[in-house]
């Protein structure tokens, strides 16, 4: 169990970008974090795997446990040691490495062993990269880099992966194979983070969700009662507001309901 | 035709050292996105160092040669840990001109060190020549011993440099943290740990150059820390991230300063004496201006 209790994160000294964030992701689940822009989810997210610094912020209240156990999030290179991987926003792929050095680097914790195994595996499951090992991974078409940066990550050998708007930018087709490659990854036995906006797909896999808000997770509910929820309905999944125009919406009513 | 044979081959030999100093600045360059102008200071440090080992103590001068490129190297990354960490995340100019501070400490360092005296290293080539093609009288194409040792060297460490950047986990690794460093950190690679290594190579590298620098058979002294700054020009014609551009424009800046030693006196008297100084700067002027980012640098795209 990969868990976040009540977690606080301050950028710059002043700026409260989480402000008491929990939830808890079991290997053998695949677990959304849905929010609006700001909400609050990729600070989280940096938070769990030791990334903060760079962006000079720092947890000030909270913690992340692995398995009962305190995550060192100080230290983005002992939290993969650890087993948590992670796909950032943007993919992020190296543009100027190929598609197996791109790999290569996933597996830097691992060390050299057995490497070709892995690349078999990671290989298998996409085999759209098997056939452009050797291209310059900045040729790729977004789908294919956003493989890429799932690929590298799983190379890591991680128990959880964190995966941060994996839909982003991709067309339809690609959003649905995204979708089903990440469903294959969980049924091989690691649990999935899943930060999206995109909450159809998002809901359409997981088996449990969060909603964010302003820095706290304000739902914590299972996916099914998520997606029957009206408030969710009408402003994540755009269903429920058809015919009323929406001048006739109180927003700040009904958001208001969110954080009661 | 002879005299041109000469002149290119000593072009190459020194073209040779300004490639290695220029590979040394990309290499941190790369890393750190900083230009580092403490590089003449690490490289003067190499000289003394082997020139106290080699010709104080008698030390064999390969044996000195690798002390010193170890000693510089440890030197440059405690430079790394205490100046230029704290550094991280501030722009990069300000810790180019922590570099610059550095630069002027090792500088007056390197002053007290060689004490006004000229110093010589005992590298085993001196002014021996090679006659290649025999003249008549006299030999018609010669090659200096200690031209032909630096291109010798260069090529073997730039080699396995290379090979080592390219192939080895930890050269993948530093390479992908100068190309994204959050990324690299999110794959679990210790970026400090790649910025201690990068410096540590970068001021190697600059310690080898000065001791090459310094093997020609005559003496040297604490000012000719500044004979790094010609790898400026070499730098700026390849491109100031690419380590093959940094390799070709020190081959080419070798060139044509060798090429201007040569000639420039015969055809172009009026130019005035030591010509071939001045030469390579020209080249970096005459490159900003037609192609700003080098033969094979990045270039850089701003969208509007």
């Amino acid at each position: 169990m990969l868990a976040v209790h009540n977690l606080e994160v301050v950028y710059e000294d002043v700026m409260l970008a989480v402000r008491g964030a929990s939830l808890s992701v079991g290997r053998d689940r695949v677990v959304a974090l849905l929010g609006a822009n700001g909400a609050g989810k990729t600070s989280l997210l940096r938070a769990m795997t030791g990334l903060l610094d760079v962006h000079r912020g720092k947890i000030t209240r909270g913690e992340v446990t692995i398995e009962g156990r305190r995550l060192n999030t100080g230290n983005a290179s002992s939290v993969v040691r650890a087993g948590v991987g992670q796909v950032m926003e943007g993919r992020r792929v190296f543009v100027e490495f190929t598609v197996e050095e791109n790999l290569r680097v996933g597996g830097h914790t691992a060390g050299g062993a057995g490497l070709e195994e892995k690349f078999d595996r990671i290989y298998g499951m996409f085999p759209v990269l098997a056939d452009r090992r050797r291209t310059t991974a900045g040729y790729l078409s977004g789908g294919e880099q956003q493989m890429l940066a799932i690929g590298r990550a799983m190379m890591s050998d991680p128990d959880y992966l964190l995966l941060d708007e994996p839909s982003l930018g991709l067309a339809p087709k690609m959003v649905e194979r995204i979708r089903d490659l990440i469903v294959e990854i969980n049924q091989a036995g690691t649990g999935i983070l899943l930060i999206e906006q995109n909450a159809a797909m998002a809901l359409s896999i997981a088996h449990h969700g969060y909603v964010m808000e302003n820095g706290i997770t304000v739902m914590d509910a299972s996916a099914d009662t998520l997606r029957a929820d009206e408030d969710i309905q009408e402003f994540y999944l755009g269903v429920g507001a058809e015919g009323t125009s929406l001048r006739d919406v109180k927003h700040y009513k009904r958001r208001k309901r969110w954080l009661s | 035709m002879a005299t041109v044979a000469s002149t290119l081959l000593a072009g190459l030999g020194d073209g040779a050292v300004y490639a290695l100093i220029a590979v040394s600045f990309v290499i941190i360059f790369r890393a750190t996105g900083v230009l580092n102008f403490a590089q003449p200071g690490l490289l003067i440090l190499g000289t003394y160092v082997t020139s106290v080992l080699a010709v104080d103590r008698g030390v064999p001068f390969w044996v000195a040669a690798v002390i010193a490129v170890l000693v510089v190297a440890a030197i440059s990354m405690g430079i790394e840990r205490v100046a230029i960490r704290p550094m991280i995340g501030r722009p990069v100019f300000s810790t180019a001109l922590v570099t610059v501070g550095i630069f002027i400490v090792l500088l007056i360092l390197a002053f007290r060190l060689f004490a006004a005296r000229a110093r010589t290293i005992a590298d085993p080539w001196q002014l021996e020549q090679w006659c290649l093609v025999q003249g008549e009288t006299l030999c018609a194409v010669s090659l200096y011993q200690h031209h032909a040792g630096k291109i010798a060297v260069v090529a073997v460490v730039l080699g396995l440099l290379g090979v080592w950047l390219s192939r080895s986990r930890v050269g993948l690794a530093m390479r992908a943290t100068s190309l994204d460093q959050e990324a690299a950190l999110a794959q679990g690679i210790n970026v400090g740990r790649m910025f201690s290594l990068s410096w540590a190579l970068g001021g190697g590298l600059a310690a080898l150059g000065g001791i090459l620098l310094a093997a020609n058979g005559s003496v040297v002294q604490a000012n000719d820390a500044l004979f790094a700054l010609v790898a400026l020009p070499a730098l700026i014609l390849g491109g100031i991230d690419s380590l093959r551009g940094a390799v070709v424009g020190g081959l080419v800046i070798g060139l044509v300063s060798a090429l201007s030693s040569t000639y420039q006196p015969i055809h172009a008297p009026w130019l005035g004496p030591n010509f071939e100084n001045v030469a390579p700067y020209l080249v970096m002027i005459l490159v900003l201006l037609i192609r700003p980012y080098g033969l094979f640098g990045t270039k850089e795209v701003q969208r509007l």
